[in-house]
């Protein structure tokens, strides 16, 4: 592991519950929901991760405990060094504690996950939609909505596929 | 359409101001359709007469579903969708996502591949800025400017077509290389343009930098600070802007980027026209960059000889079984990178551009995630805006420079 980051991952594992893996030399953390605003003050804090990069998801769907994984890159300024942290989110209760009290834009980048995913933030100043309409149904990126498909129409089946189209809602 | 359901205003009422309701302030709709938000931005103003007293940005009217999109098709066809992200960063586009593959793999690229990489890239970043200079210059009624910035990015676009047959969805950067190497008349091509490029970028100042009306519209106007940048998770030329020399060109090389000679231009004052002097200094660099590139442009290969990743070059089909077999094998199904996920990131012309790749180690990614830096600027319009007059949020708008393709994605 790098040498910069060995000091930050033995003292967070010396205070939480987390799990250690590298992959091409990125270190995951990861940690409970549960410890997540207190392990993300402690990086800020401690170790100089004053800015957060990213936070997405991955849908594990037909998995349901953990379902989701939270995934959460923060830089650190000072050493350039990016750590990501993963947090498994369960189907039945899709919720997690909010970062943007710790990181004011988290707020976007939880509301795309709430769009995308349909995990809640809880505590979350803003939680909308953002890139969907208000009214939409659903939460596109998980692995069990369907991508959506319509027929190509050419002249020899362009009347079949009309018919078989559902009218448009009034 | 009766089924459509309307946002309330008391839905945003905890991003708007207590005055709001008693109709102290007014609420005003700026956009989608507005020439000045640079594609299809949508901003709720709330007005105190002609100052802004809170910004609500409205994204999504240009969302494509790209990222699911790209799941369901193989590693080597999902890259053809990422130049429609950032219209002004195809290249840039494609070489994120080819570093993060290339990084799942452990595969390497050739060195005159690397050394094209750069020169394309910082091509790519001469024209988002002069597509920036040009627009936001017509936002703050600096209408010659653009005539002339459009002028010398149709020469980096001659190049573009030249590489790959395309101006702007180029695709050319592909995993393992670049998809064929450069044309002879590459290198004439390139050298003119840096030869007569520099001037071109004095014409520009000379008619922005010390212009008085220019200088009206944008000193002392969308400030933000240092540490706000931090916060806030600002990159590009709005934290350089600010002071910070962040760029990913120097904090993580990519690329082959720490053998060249080049500086980080910054700025103090955080303003529009920090912001602008950040991003003509850059211009200057990328030439630098591209100059050098061009000096010690190797002669070889661009593509890895990996046959087990990247496809067999076409000449060889006819002659090789094991190349017909390896071009059937990847362009049918695919190649399997082993299971994990990568975070690889460039410093696009707009800032940290970063691509999240999570493989199940099938032939098709499980998840791609595009970190694009227009979202994460666009956040803080609000405090950006915040106490300037509406004629000034179009000038903000210009000087943080989004393209909304890449924050809808």
């Amino acid at each position: 592991m790098d040498e910069k980051l060995q000091p930050v991952v033995q003292s967070l594992q010396a205070r939480f519950t987390l799990s250690v893996s590298e992959f091409r030399s990125e270190v995951n953390l990861q940690v409970d929901k549960q410890d997540l605003p207190r392990v993300a003050v402690a990086l800020r804090d401690e170790f100089g991760f004053n800015m957060l990069v990213d936070i997405t998801a991955v849908d594990y769907w037909p998995a349901d405990a953990p379902r989701f994984h939270l995934v959460i890159h923060l830089l650190s300024l000072q050493t350039n060094r990016v750590l990501c942290l993963r947090v498994p989110v369960d189907a039945a209760d899709p919720v997690c504690p909010t970062l943007d009290k710790i990181y004011p834009n988290a707020t976007w980048y939880e509301r795309e996950v709430w769009d995308m995913f349909g995990i809640r933030f809880e505590g979350s100043s803003d939680l909308r939609r953002i890139v969907l309409p208000a009214d939409w149904e659903g939460h596109p990126l998980r692995k069990d909505y369907p991508l959506g498909y319509e027929e190509v129409q050419f002249t020899f089946n362009f009347d079949e596929i009309s018919q078989r189209k559902t009218a448009p809602k009034k | 359409m009766s089924d459509f359901r309307d946002v309330r205003i008391e839905e945003l009422s905890h991003l708007l101001s207590e005055r709001s309701r008693t109709g102290e302030t007014m609420l005003l709709n700026m956009g989608p359709q507005h020439p000045s938000t640079h594609g299809v931005l949508r901003l709720l103003l709330e007005l105190d007469g002609e100052i802004v007293v809170n910004c609500v940005p409205d994204i999504g009217f240009l969302h494509t579903g790209v990222e699911k999109n790209m799941e369901a098709k193989t590693y080597q066809k999902a890259e053809v969708m990422v130049d429609r992200l950032d219209y002004l960063n195809p290249l840039g586009n494609n070489l994120v996502y080819c570093l993060a593959v290339e990084k799942l793999l452990e595969l390497d690229v050739p060195p005159r591949a690397q050394v094209l990489r750069v020169i394309l890239a910082e091509l790519t970043r001469i024209n988002s800025h002069l597509v920036w200079v040009g627009t936001s210059g017509l936002d703050l009624a600096a209408m010659s400017t653009f005539l002339y910035a459009m002028r010398e990015r149709e020469k980096i676009l001659d190049i573009f077509e030249m590489c790959s047959g395309q101006r702007m969805m180029t695709t050319y950067i592909r995993p393992g290389g670049l998809w064929r190497d450069v044309p002879v008349e590459f290198e004439a091509a390139v050298r003119d343009f840096v030869r007569i490029m520099p001037k071109r970028i004095d014409e520009y100042e000379s008619l922005l930098t010390k212009n008085f009306l220019f200088l009206e519209r944008c000193k002392n106007i969308g400030v933000i600070s240092a540490e706000e940048c931090i916060q806030w998770g600002i990159t590009g030329p709005v934290i350089r802007g600010a002071g910070i020399a962040y760029d990913l060109r120097k904090a993580r090389p990519y690329s082959g980027y720490e053998h060249y000679e080049f500086d980080i231009p910054t700025y103090q004052g955080g303003d529009i026209y920090a912001r602008y002097m950040v991003r003509m200094e850059e211009m200057r660099q990328s030439l630098r960059i591209i100059q050098q590139a061009m000096d010690t442009l190797p002669i070889g290969p661009v593509r890895s000889n990996n046959r087990k990743y990247v496809p067999p070059p076409r000449s060889e089909i006819g002659i090789s079984m094991e190349s017909l077999i390896h071009h059937f094998k990847l362009w049918t199904e695919g190649f399997t990178p082993p299971v994990g996920s990568v975070y690889a990131a460039i410093e696009s012309p707009r800032g940290e551009l970063g691509v999240f790749l999570e493989s199940d180690g099938s032939p098709k990614p499980y998840r791609v995630h595009y970190r694009t830096p227009s979202f994460a600027n666009l956040q803080i319009m609000p405090l950006l805006t915040r106490g300037h007059f509406v004629a000034d949020v179009v000038g903000i708008i210009g000087s943080i420079d989004i393209v909304l393709g890449d924050a809808d994605r």
